[in-house]
C-alpha cells in the first residue's frame, strides 16, 4: 500500500486514542529529554575543565630537578639542581617560545600597619605572558628591572584587597619580609585554580628574590612555553634530554629532571570528562530503553484490543505487510514525536542547569541527533514485536474476537 | 453461460490444541453462477460457516478446488487472497464490524486504501456514491456509535459494494436487528439482486431465507438439499416431521 495512506491510518489510529498515544510519548519523552540534559551537563564540565586548563597556559611546559621514582627515592647522588645559567641555556634552545624561572618563598607583607601573608612568585614577565594574564591596574615589571634586580612587587587581587581593601595601592611602598618593595601593578581576578589560589600571591622579578629576599642561587621550577600546543611533548623531550645531558645524569629516573605539561594533563582531563559523559549518558539510556519498553508494552496491549479492528482490515482485503506497517508506523511515530518532545523539555533543562551551575547552555547536535536516532530505533525496534503478532492473526479468529 | 463459483471437493479438517481432528466440512461440491441470490441455511456446527469462510477467502480448505470468477483460489497465498477478498469480494457481517471512531465515509473508504486508489478524490467520491446507493449520503460524516443497527448494516454494505465485487457474502446480515430493520435490509439486497449482483447469504431464518432465490442446506459438514426456496424448505419442515 502507498506510504501516505500507511501514514495516514496510524495517525488516524493514534489521534482516536489521544490520551494512550501521550502516556506512551512520556516515557520517550523523559528519555530522551535525560539523554540530552546529561550529555550537556558532560559538555558543560568539559567546558568548565577546558577553561580552568586553558587558564594554566596551554603550550606550557614546568621543569623542575631531582626527579625520583621508586624505592631509590630519596637515596643520595649526583643530584640535579637548576640555576639561572640553566634557564639561559634552555632558553637558547630554538624549540623554546618564551620561558620564565620560577622561585616560590612565603613571607609577610606589610603596609602601615596592615599586615597579611601569602606566596611570593619570584619571575620574569615571560611568565604573565604564558598564563596569558592580565594587569587591572599598573603595569607588570620590565627586563630592565630583571636584570638590576630592583625591588617591584605586582600584587594579586586578594592580597591586595587583604592589605588595603579597595584603596589605591599602585606607586605606593610596602614591605616583603621587611625590604621595601614599590607596587607597580595589580593583578585581575583569576578566581580559584584548584589548590591554592593566584589571587592570594605577590610577584616580583627573580632575580630580586634570589638575589635579596631569600639569598639562594638555585630555582625550583622552569616554565616553557612551546611555540604551539603540537609541539609540546617534543618541547618537554628535548628541554629534559638537554639538562640531563648538561648534568651527565645516568639514569633519568632517578635523581634527574621531571616535567609536567598542560597538553597532557588536558587530554587527561578530556578523557575523565569524556568518561562522565558517557556515564551520565548511559545511565540517561536507560530510561530510553524503559521508555521503549513502554511503547512495547502499549503496542501489544493495543493490538489486543484492536484485534477485531486487523480483523476487519484483514477482511476488506489489508495484506499481513498492511497490518506490521500501520502498526510499525504508529510505534514510530510515537517513539519520533516523544523524541521531538523530549529534545524540547531537555534544552529547557539544559537551559535551566546551566544557569545554576554557571556554564553556557551547551547541546551540541550531536546529542539531538543521538537522542532523535535512538528514539526512532527504539520504535522500530520495540514495535516490530507486536506489529508482527498483528499482521500474522487469522482473519477468521480477529473477527470472532470479542 | 460458465459458474462464477464453483466448489469441488472441497473438505476442511481442524486439529484442536488438544490433536482431535474435526472435519468440519466433509466435501461439497457447489456451483454459482453470477446474478443469483442464494441463502446459505443449516444447524449450528453444520459446516455452513467453514464453507462461508472458504467461499469468502478467509481460510483455505485442506483438500478441494474452488475457482472463482475463473481463478483457482484453494492454493493461493495469504496475500493473495486479500487481494482476492479485496478486489472481488464483498463482506457483510452479523456483528457489523465498522471501525469504531471513524466516519461512515472513511469506513466505506477503507477497501479502496487498501486496493491502493491513491487519489483521495476518488476514493471519497466512489464510498459516497456507495453510500448514496444504501441511502446514506447525508450520514457520511456520522461514526458507527451515532448510528442505528440498520444503519451500521448499510454502511457495511455500502463498504461490501465499494469495490464493486463480482460476489458479496453475508454472515447473518439480519441477526442482529429487529424485523423492521431486517425487512429493509433484505430489501436492499434485493434491489442489488435486481441490479444483478451475486449475493451469499447464511441465515437461520425462514423468512429472509424465503427472500433468496435458492437455498443450500448444510448438515454434518455435507451439503444435503439445494434449490428453489419453497422446495428446500419443504425438505426441512418433513426432516422435523419425521
Amino acid at each position: 500500500m502507498n506510504p501516505i495512506l500507511t501514514f495516514r491510518i496510524a495517525f488516524k489510529a493514534l489521534y482516536s486514542n489521544k490520551l494512550r498515544t501521550i502516556l506512551t510519548m512520556l516515557g520517550i519523552i523523559i528519555g530522551v529529554a535525560a539523554v540530552i540534559a546529561m550529555l550537556s551537563i558532560g559538555n558543560g564540565a568539559k567546558y568548565l575543565v577546558e577553561q580552568r586548563i586553558e587558564s594554566l597556559g596551554t603550550n606550557a611546559v614546568f621543569i623542575w630537578p631531582g626527579h625520583r621514582r621508586g624505592r631509590n627515592r630519596g637515596s643520595e647522588g649526583n643530584e640535579a639542581r637548576l640555576t639561572v645559567d640553566d634557564w639561559k641555556a634552555v632558553d637558547r634552545l630554538p624549540e623554546v617560545a618564551n620561558s620564565s624561572p620560577m622561585i616560590f618563598s612565603y613571607g609577610d607583607l606589610v603596609v602601615g600597619n596592615r599586615n597579611w601573608s601569602c606566596s611570593i612568585y619570584g619571575i620574569t614577565p615571560a611568565f604573565f605572558e604564558q598564563k596569558n594574564w592580565k594587569i587591572a591596574e599598573g603595569r607588570f615589571f620590565n627586563t630592565r628591572e630583571i636584570q638590576s634586580a630592583t625591588n617591584v612587587v605586582v600584587l594579586g587581587s586578594e592580597a591586595r584587597q587583604e592589605l588595603v581593601g579597595a584603596s589605591s595601592i599602585v606607586g605606593q611602598t610596602i614591605r616583603i619580609k621587611k625590604l621595601p618593595f614599590k607596587v607597580i601593578g595589580v593583578m585581575e581576578e583569576k578566581g580559584s585554580s584548584g589548590h591554592g589560589t593566584r589571587d592570594n600571591a605577590v610577584f616580583i622579578p627573580y632575580s630580586t628574590l634570589m638575589k635579596k629576599v631569600d639569598r639562594r642561587d638555585t630555582i625550583h621550577y622552569l616554565s616553557l612555553s612551546a611555540r604551539s600546543r603540537e609541539e609540546v611533548k617534543s618541547l618537554e623531550k628535548i628541554a629534559i634530554d638537554f639538562l640531563n645531558q648538561r648534568y651527565n645524569v645516568e639514569d633519568p629516573e632517578n635523581g634527574g629532571f621531571g616535567a609536567f605539561n598542560q597538553a597532557e594533563a588536558s587530554e587527561k582531563a578530556d578523557e575523565s570528562t569524556k568518561i562522565f559523559s558517557r556515564l551520565l549518558g548511559g545511565i540517561a539510556s536507560i530510561s530510553l530503553v524503559v521508555g521503549g519498553i513502554g511503547i512495547m508494552n502499549i503496542m501489544l496491549v493495543s493490538v489486543t484490543e484492536r484485534t477485531r479492528e486487523i480483523g476487519i482490515r484483514m477482511a476488506v482485503g489489508a495484506r499481513g505487510r498492511d497490518i506490521l506497517s500501520q502498526f510499525l508506523v504508529e510505534a514510530v511515530a510515537l517513539s519520533v514525536a516523544g523524541g521531538a518532545l523530549g529534545i524540547l523539555l531537555g534544552y529547557g533543562l539544559c537551559r535551566l542547569i546551566a544557569g545554576f551551575a554557571g556554564w553556557p547552555p551547551i547541546m551540541s547536535l550531536d546529542s539531538i541527533v543521538l537522542a532523535f536516532g535512538t528514539s526512532a530505533f527504539i520504535g522500530v525496534f520495540f514495535g516490530f514485536y507486536p506489529a508482527l503478532s498483528a499482521a500474522r492473526m487469522d482473519p477468521i479468529e480477529a473477527l470472532r474476537h470479542e | 453461460m460458465s459458474n462464477l463459483v464453483e466448489l469441488r471437493g472441497i473438505t476442511r479438517v481442524y486439529r484442536s490444541a488438544g490433536g482431535v481432528e474435526v472435519r468440519a466440512v466433509k466435501g461439497i461440491d457447489m456451483a454459482i453462477k453470477a446474478g443469483e441470490f442464494i441463502a446459505i441455511m443449516g444447524p449450528s456446527g453444520s459446516g455452513k460457516s467453514t464453507a462461508m469462510n472458504t467461499l469468502g477467502c478467509l481460510d483455505r480448505p485442506t483438500t478441494g478446488s474452488y475457482l472463482l470468477d475463473g481463478q483457482e483460489v484453494a492454493e493461493m497465498s495469504r496475500d493473495q487472497r486479500a487481494k482476492i477478498r479485496n478486489q472481488k469480494l464483498g463482506f457483510v457481517f452479523q456483528g457489523f464490524n465498522l471501525l469504531a471512531r471513524t466516519t461512515a465515509l472513511e469506513n466505506v473508504e477503507l477497501p479502496l486504501l487498501y486496493k491502493g486508489v491513491r487519489s483521495s478524490k476518488e476514493r471519497r467520491s466512489r464510498a459516497m456514491e456507495a453510500l448514496a446507493s444504501v441511502g446514506l449520503a447525508k450520514r457520511s460524516h456520522h461514526v458507527p456509535s451515532q448510528m442505528s443497527g440498520g444503519e451500521q448494516q448499510r454502511v457495511a454494505i455500502a463498504r461490501a459494494l465499494v469495490t464493486d465485487p463480482v460476489l458479496i457474502l453475508a454472515d447473518e446480515p439480519t441477526g442482529n436487528l429487529d424485523t423492521k430493520t431486517s425487512d429493509e435490509v433484505m430489501e436492499l439486497f434485493e434491489s442489488l439482486h435486481q441490479q444483478g449482483q451475486t449475493i451469499i447469504l447464511v441465515t437461520h431464518e425462514p423468512d429472509i431465507a424465503l427472500k433468496c432465490r435458492r437455498i443450500i442446506l448444510f448438515r454434518d459438514g455435507l451439503i444435503i438439499g439445494d434449490g428453489k426456496p419453497a422446495d428446500v424448505l419443504d425438505t426441512i419442515a418433513k426432516g422435523v416431521i419425521s
